[in-house]
């Protein structure tokens, strides 16, 4: 397990307040591979991704202890450039957050920020990256439309574009599809599989069959405490512990 | 607490709800007509003195001469000054204490003052304005002067409401911009004030419409009553409209009084211009966000 391993999370522990959230968690997650994290609400499966590109310490009272390695750079160092991290570690939110400007502006915001101005060069970004999360040829004759007259499935795909605009490593999705209907989920489903081959997926999900259709490997977490990892297929069929066991046969969660 | 299905309860339940709304019906038309009436009398009183010569003279001791043009002017002169002052003071100490400042006591105590200050009595405001910057920086009673004097009185409204202009952009457009790696400058300049934008700027004109109104901090400084001229410049010397208003008011002719209802309804005028300004800012902005 450790020898290839893009993000080696060490001891993590994060608190918001008073309230121990993320409890001395250890996982290495795989390169190019999907890995979707489970299990039920308020078990810390947002918070472990959130703490990977390090959008926690926006919320006021967080604490973080431990280490994160991504490609053994310790991202929580003093060293590392935040802004710089977050430009490797791309996310995609639960409820789809385009900005209420233009489809093309919001996939230029990001590579905007990090300086690129020239008009071409954007142009070139913006195709490479709608055409790489499979919205281009929906929308490549209106992309000075506002990113709001999208549909959710649309927009969704859009901020996966947004996240591939500055050519990210890993790929960060809190619940991408449980605002959207089926045949969007099918199609952002479908992209995961694309995008694993490129980049580090990670996916935190509610829902078992989208875990055990789109992942590589599976995480199940438990009060903030990670219970199983393994390979797909064998936390679904032959899970180790028995919290798993309840949780996928649905006796709980 | 009774169950839904006692009947006694329901129509109990039902006069409570008609009493609200005669009441609520009854505090809006009660309010309606009063300003109707007001109004009614002012237009009548005013129309036959609002002409073309009434908007282009000075005053005089003569009615049938006497105009608004220096009072307008200066209105106009103080009130574009105030703007380009109170804007980008109230919108910067509003970034600040919404994106900046540690969320602490301290700030939650400088929220509290402003809430405070933007209760505080426009002539206390007129008298600390006429020791700081009549005397004390030596402007003397010029526009430059009674423009600061106005900033300071609408700064902590204009503040507040862009407060919660800044307050109401969703936390989810900031999270998909730090998510991309934007540092807080970038996603206050690029989300955060876009979107804030047309509230700031409602509030700030809305805040514009009271200062264009008041007379008390202008009497304070000592603003003109009789001027003949129209400034050119900001440390000129000036009247506004309110004082020309209550100076004809005084006067013992009642040919007077129809001129101060003339200058009342140019006053109304322009407040109403600047109201549908912000108004359709906002409009503008709203239909370009959705």
């Amino acid at each position: 397990m450790v020898s290839d391993v893009k993000i080696d999370v060490r001891n993590l522990s994060v608190w918001f307040g008073s309230n121990h959230v993320l409890k001395n968690i250890k996982i290495g997650f795989r390169p190019n591979a999907v890995t979707a994290v489970m299990g039920p609400s308020g078990c810390g499966k947002t918070t472990l991704i959130r703490a990977i590109n390090r959008l926690n310490e926006l919320i006021i009272g967080s604490r973080t202890t431990g280490e994160i390695y991504i490609d053994k750079e310790d991202i929580y160092s003093k060293e590392t450039s935040v802004f710089e991290l977050r430009r490797r570690v791309g996310m995609v939110f639960q409820k789809p957050n385009p900005f209420p400007i233009s489809i093309y502006d919001n996939v230029a915001f990001g590579p905007r920020i990090h300086g690129v101005s020239d008009d071409k060069e954007l142009q070139g970004i913006v195709e490479r990256s709608l055409k790489e999360a499979a919205l281009w040829d929906e929308v490549h004759d209106r992309l000075q439309d506002s990113a709001l007259d999208l549909s959710g499935g649309q927009q969704q795909r859009l901020i996966i574009a947004r996240a591939l605009s500055v050519d990210p490593e890993i790929i960060l999705m809190d619940e991408p599809c449980s605002a959207l209907d089926p045949m969007a989920t099918s199609k952002i489903e479908a992209l995961m599989r694309k995008l694993a081959e490129k980049y580090t997926v990670i996916i935190v999900t509610h829902n078992m069959q989208q875990a055990a259709r789109v992942s590589d490997y599976t995480v199940f977490m438990y009060v903030g405490e990670v219970v199983e990892y393994g390979i797909t297929k064998n936390v679904f069929e032959n899970p180790q512990n028995e919290l798993t066991e309840k949780y996928i046969t649905g006796e709980f969660g | 607490m009774g169950s839904p299905r006692s009947s006694r309860n329901g129509f109990l339940r039902q006069i409570e709800g008609s009493v609200i709304y005669i009441l609520c019906l009854f505090a809006v038309v009660a309010s309606l007509v009063s300003l109707v009436v007001l109004l009614f009398d002012v237009i009548q009183d005013g129309i036959p003195w609002l002409d073309l010569q009434f908007v282009t003279s000075f005053p005089s001791r003569f009615p049938e001469q006497a105009g608004i043009l220096a009072a307008l002017w200066g209105s106009i002169w103080v009130v574009g000054i105030t703007a380009l002052f109170s804007f980008p003071v109230g919108v910067g100490a509003a970034i600040y204490l919404e994106e900046y400042a540690p969320q602490n006591w301290l700030t939650s105590f400088i929220r509290l003052n402003i809430s405070n200050l933007a209760g505080v009595p426009s002539i206390v405001y007129g008298i600390l304005g006429l020791g700081l910057f009549v005397q004390a920086l030596a402007l003397g009673r010029s526009i430059l002067a009674g423009a600061l004097v106005m900033t300071l009185l609408i700064l902590p409204v204009i503040i507040i409401a862009s407060e919660e202009a800044v307050r109401s952009v969703p936390r989810a457009y900031r999270e998909g911009a730090y998510a991309l790696g934007a540092t807080k400058w970038q996603v206050t300049r690029g989300v955060v004030m876009p979107q804030a934008f047309p509230g700031m700027l409602t509030g700030t004109i809305l805040a514009l419409s009271r200062a264009i109104g008041e007379a008390a901090p202008m009497i304070a400084i000592a603003a003109l009553v009789f001027v003949r001229f129209v400034p050119t410049g900001p440390l000129d010397r000036f009247t506004v409209m309110p004082i020309q208003i209550y100076n004809w008011v005084n006067l013992p002719q009642a040919e007077f009084r129809g001129l101060a209802a003339a200058g009342i309804l140019v006053l109304l005028i322009v407040l109403l211009g600047m109201n549908s300004i912000a108004i359709f800012i906002r409009n503008r902005y709203q239909k370009r966000a959705r």
